[in-house]
Parts: C-alpha cells; structure tokens; sequence
C-alpha cells in the first residue's frame, strides 16, 4: 500500500531487567519483540490483546515517546525511528495521543480551555483572540460548552475530561491519534458517548486511529482492521469483518469465546484457554502461546510462526495455517 | 413460587446514607431484594448507582461515620443482621456471609502466606485445631483450581498471579461454606481469558455448594451469562427487577433500554462498520442534588412532566418483572 500513513517494520523493544546491589542484568522484557503492521490514511486500526502483551508499549513507540530497540517507524513515507527531538518537533504535530485514565492526564492547575490551548502555543500557531476562538471551537467540536472553558478538570465528570483529552489531541489538526484504552475507565453510558464522538470526528476530519484496547467489542465497533497481540507480538491480523466472522488464530478463538455475550439465551461461556499469560521476561519458545493452546502439536515447542497471509490480507501466525495441508483450527 | 425457606437472604427497604460536608447522599434508597438457595441475583449499574454500597450494607461494613444504614431490614437465614450487635455480627460475617472484591491485592494480606489467611478464616469460626484447618485450606485452594494447592498454600500474594489471586480469595470466603457469597465486581480487573475461567469457577462452586450468589458488576454480558434475576439500579434506588431472560427479551426501564442499546457487541456477520452506538444523553446525576421526581427524568428520551414531578413507584408487569418508570408500557414502543 502507497497510501500507508503509518509503516512501523519489525519494531521491538526490550527492557533490561536488573537485579542485586551492582544492578546486573539478569533478564530482558520483551514487551514488543518484532511487530511490524501498516495504517492507512483515515483508517482505524485496532490493537487488542490482554495486560502485558505490549499493545500500550507499542502505541507509545509509534509516538517516539519511548525509543524502540530497533525496527522501523514511517510517517508519511519518512522514517522517525532516528530522528532527533528538534528534526522530530515538526512531526509531533501529526501524531496526537489520548490516554485512559482522563484524572491523570489533564493537569489539575491548568483550565480546561488553557488545556486545550497548550499545544497551539508550543507550536507558536495561535495567539490572543485566536487562540481563544480556536479553543472554543475545539470545544463545541467534542461536545463541550465554550464557556466552560474556565472551568478546572475535577469541575468535569468522567466522560467530559475525555472529552478534553480529545479536544487537546485535535487541536494540531494530526493526521494519526493514537487511543490508548480511551474509553476503559468510562461508565457502559458513557463509553458510547465518547465511541460515537471518535467516530463522527474521524468522519469529518479523516484522520487515522490507531486503537488500543482490551475491549472486543470496542474494537470491534470502531475500527477497520483488528490486530490481535500476544506477548509482544502480532498473532493474527485481518479486516475487522473477516477476523470476527473467522478468527483463525486459536487465541483469537479463545479470546472471543472469553467475551461474554449480553443475551441469555446465546451461548455459555465456554473458557477455551486455561492458565494466565507466561511472563514477558522469559517468553515460552516457539510459538508463545503453545503453553496454554489447545491444538499444540511438538513443532509448536521449537518453531516460531512467522505472520502469514490466509487469503484476502487476513495474517495469521499459527503453524496450523502454515500451508503444509492442515486447514485452520476451528473449535 | 420458591417455598420460603429456599430463601437464604431477604432485604427489605434497605436505605443507606452518607453524611458529607456537602450535604446528605442517599447512597442506597428503599431497595428490596430476596435471594434463594444456588441462585444468582445480579446488581447492575454505573458508579454511584449504589451497587457497592448495597453490599457493603448487607456486610455491615459502610463506614461510619461517614455512612449510615438508616432503614430496612437484611434477614439473613431469618436473622436479621442489622439487629446483630458488632460481635455477633462478626461470628456471621465471613461465616454464613462473605464477600470478594474486585482488586484481591488489596484485600489479601501481603505479608501472610496464602494458606495461613485461610487457616486464620476458618479457626475464627469453627473449633478445629490447626493442622486441620490446614487442611481444609489446601482442600479449598485445590477445589478453586490452584495447581499444586500444598505448595501454593505456603505462598505469599505477590507470588500469584491476578487470576490466582482471586481463586484464593474464593476458596478463602467459600471456607466455611457460607449460605451467600457476595463478588463485588469480581473480574473486573481480570483479563477476559480470565475472567472467562474465574466466572465458569464461581457458577460451578455455587451449583456444587449451593450458594446463594449476590454478583454486582456493571458488564451486562456477565449478568447475561451468569444470573437468573437481576436487578438494575440507578441513583441509589432499585428501577428494575426481572428474570434475567425477561429483561434482555423486553426491558422495562428507558434506563435499562438505553444501558443495553449503548454497549457494543462483537459483531455477528453483517453488522455494518461503524454503525454508531445508541447513547444516553447527559450523566449520572449528583446524588445530593437528585430530582425530586424519577432520577433518570433529565436523560430519558419519554420524560414527560410528571416524571419530573413524581417518583414512579414499582410497579410489577407480570412475572415478577418490576419497573418504576410511568412510561414502562411505551418503552418497548419508543426504542
């Protein structure tokens, strides 16, 4: 694809982990070991996996607000993964983040409005009387009042504060905006609310999400494509349609089996995985999820699965669909 | 009908109170609930409907001050619990009556092993002697799952795991086999492989011990998949009650309407991309400002001006099906 906005290849990152009174490292986190995905201008893409499995460290890395291991990231064609603070300051105008925890990201001292505001001032874009229109526009685009500019974070409820996070990320017009969980610590009525608000946003601006969630249905509702992550790598990734209707990945599976459906009369939940998620410091070899699959077979021990394509750009890591006659695993 | 001593938990007007510096919230407002023997009641609703409280109120365990139980009765086994003075409430609680909470590292003692928390639940109600009680602890851990329960049992929290640790809080509040257990959001701070396995955990318990379940969660997919009644709460008051398969076929409440028509679902084939979500307008209300009328009057779509002026009493729509709405007969009209 020439119109990829986002090509991010093989990126990785480890973390040392140190021990004792020398500070040794005695072991590696591998919170993302080599994923490699494309967006799509005006594209959503959604990231979902369960705690740990690298999707937030992913997210940031994208955003160069923690520096990859290796690997490479390509905004419009150019390649960020080096670039200084100064030469990368031009770029952060295009790439915006909205995180989960809207308590945590908004400074208590500052007013909403100078919030908002901030980052047309970092980038010396508005001023004065400007400034103040531009804010207050931001404000009626997320569904705020401008004349509650004034008003301080706690003055705003849960959902609100959101709404500011999402105000500040658009006010550079970014081409990509990066959700980290931006709905997880909203209430059922409130989440909607705020999905639907991305989605007309996304609609009028035509800017690409890339879209972190552990959520399914969430990701399901808003984005395009799904990639499905597994200690801090890429399981199985498809349009959103194709891996829902025909997930392929036995975690997959057996994350959509978790998922428990909101009418009584549909099926029971049926856990299709059992024990937790191995540790990243010491990933199981092989394919890492041969611990708790159920269609684990000896080869899954010792080789590793590349992502390959199934047909229609739908990828799957999994030696069960590796071409050599084994049609894929359906429970 | 259930014969009445299939009823293990009776609450009556309960009203819960908290008095604060800026006025007085009606944390839990005239609700009424049974529970019967191996049933599944579950609480549903948002922060601050009133869900936790609830539980906390059938424990005993609001804080006070600042919170009070003002009102209404809690028959647990035909005791009434709110008439027990704090020891003998204290020979019920985690006896006859326990609880787990949502974040287990808060509420498991982290410089305890595993087994001795449990050793310690049991020796406080029941005479038995130590090695005993050991025993019954491994027997616990081991009937919740926890591989290897002998060497677990000697662990400490932080050597477990999220999923982990909240087996051992169930094998610790089922230890005396209560006649209810009371899982206040238990999985939600669990992955959803997790929280699938813990769940599918706590119903075969149940089903095995025939434990009355109180579960209070806000995931309607739990509820759908766990409980056989539910009740839905808002603002601190009880808006509905039905069997569970009554009130996804056909709910009463705008709020419960709206509330359902708000979550996403995975999608079935042919769900159009993007279709947008169905949302309530506005926010959950302050509970010391509330309307006079139906708390839920400035966000429902069929208000009309007795809403706002009157409180919809409880009325029952057949089969036990409740809702305090005035316009419950046009709900399933209007979506």
């Amino acid at each position: 694809m020439s119109a990829a906005l986002l090509e991010v290849t093989e990126l990785k990152k480890h973390y040392p982990v140190r021990a004792g009174v020398l500070r040794r490292q005695v072991g590696t986190v591998h919170a993302v070991d080599g994923v490699s995905f494309s967006l799509g201008a005006g594209e959503t893409l959604g990231l979902v996996g369960e705690s740990g499995c690298g999707k937030s460290t992913v997210a940031r890395s994208v955003l160069r607000l923690v520096e990859p291991t290796s690997g490479e990231i390509r905004l419009d064609g150019e390649d960020i993964t080096h670039l200084s603070k100064t030469a990368l300051r031009p770029h952060r105008r295009s790439m915006q983040i909205v995180f989960q925890d809207p308590f945590a990201s908004l400074n208590p001292r500052m007013t909403a409005g100078d919030v908002v505001g901030e980052p047309l001032v970092v980038h010396g874009l508005a001023s004065g009387k400007e400034l103040e229109a531009r804010v207050a526009r931001l404000f009626e685009q997320v569904g705020l009042r401008p004349d509650q500019m004034q008003n301080f974070p706690h003055q705003f409820s849960g959902g609100q504060r959101q709404r500011i996070c999402i105000a500040r990320a658009l006010a550079l017009e970014p081409r990509l905006i990066v959700c980290d969980e931006p709905v997880s610590a909203l209430d059922v009525s409130i989440q909607a609310q705020v999905i639907n608000l991305l989605i007309d946003l996304q609609r009028q601006h035509g800017f690409s999400y890339l879209f972190i969630a552990h959520d399914l249905a969430v990701v399901a509702h808003i984005s395009h494509r799904v990639a499905v992550m597994y200690l801090g790598r890429i399981v199985e990734i498809a349009d959103k349609d194709e891996l829902f209707r025909n997930p392929r990945h036995p975690y997959t599976q057996a994350l959509l089996a978790s998922v428990p459906i909101a009418n009584p009369l549909a099926k029971k939940l049926a856990p299709l995985v059992d024990g937790d998620v191995p540790s990243p410091v010491n990933p199981p070899s092989g394919c890492a999820f041969h611990t708790r699959c159920r269609f684990a077979m000896e080869r899954c021990r010792t080789e590793r699965p590349a992502l390959m394509d199934a047909g229609d750009g739908h990828q799957v890591a999994c030696l069960l669909n590796d071409g050599t006659g084994r049609s894929n695993a359906t429970a | 009908m259930a014969q009445k001593s299939d009823i293990v938990l009776e609450v009556k007007n309960l009203k819960t109170v908290f008095f604060t510096n800026s006025g007085l919230f009606k944390a839990v407002d005239d609700v009424s609930f049974t529970v019967k023997r191996g049933e599944t009641l579950a609480i549903v609703g948002e922060s601050g409907c009133g869900k936790s409280v609830t539980a906390l109120s059938l424990m005993r365990l609001v804080p006070d001050p600042p919170g009070r139980i003002v009102g209404g009765s809690v028959t647990l086994e035909g005791t009434d619990l709110l008439a027990l003075d704090e020891t003998e409430m204290r020979a019920v609680r985690g006896n006859r009556i326990s609880m787990i909470f949502q974040e287990p590292m808060t509420s498991l003692n982290p410089v305890m092993r595993i087994g001795d928390q449990i050793v310690e639940a049991v020796r406080l109600h029941r005479n038995i002697s130590s090695k005993e009680a050991q025993n019954i602890a491994v027997e616990m851990l081991r009937l919740v799952r926890i591989p290897e329960p002998a060497r677990r049992a000697r662990e400490y929290p932080h050597q477990l795991s999220g999923g982990m640790r909240q087996r051992a809080m169930i094998a610790m509040a089922l230890a005396c086999r209560p006649a209810l257990l009371i899982a206040d959001e238990p999985t939600t701070a669990l992955d959803v492989t997790i929280q699938a396995q813990i769940l599918a955990l706590i119903l075969d318990l149940q089903k095995e011990l025939g434990t009355g379940l109180v579960l209070i969660t806000h995931d309607l997919g739990v509820v759908a998949q766990t409980a056989q009644r539910v009740i839905v709460m808002y603002a601190g008051r009880k808006v509905e009650e039905a069997s569970v398969e009554a009130l996804f076929a056909a709910p009463k409440h705008p709020y419960t309407r709206g509330l359902m028509a708000s979550i996403p679902a995975v999608p079935a084939s042919g769900v159009p991309a993007q279709a947008r979500l169905n949302e309530i307008p506005g926010t959950v209300p302050s509970l010391v400002r509330l309307p006079k009328g139906c708390a839920f009057a400035p966000r429902c779509k069929l208000a009309i001006k007795r809403c706002e002026a009157e409180y919809p009493p409880l009325a029952d729509w057949g089969g036990g099906h409740l809702a305090a709405c005035w316009r419950a007969e046009e709900v399933a009209e209007v979506a």
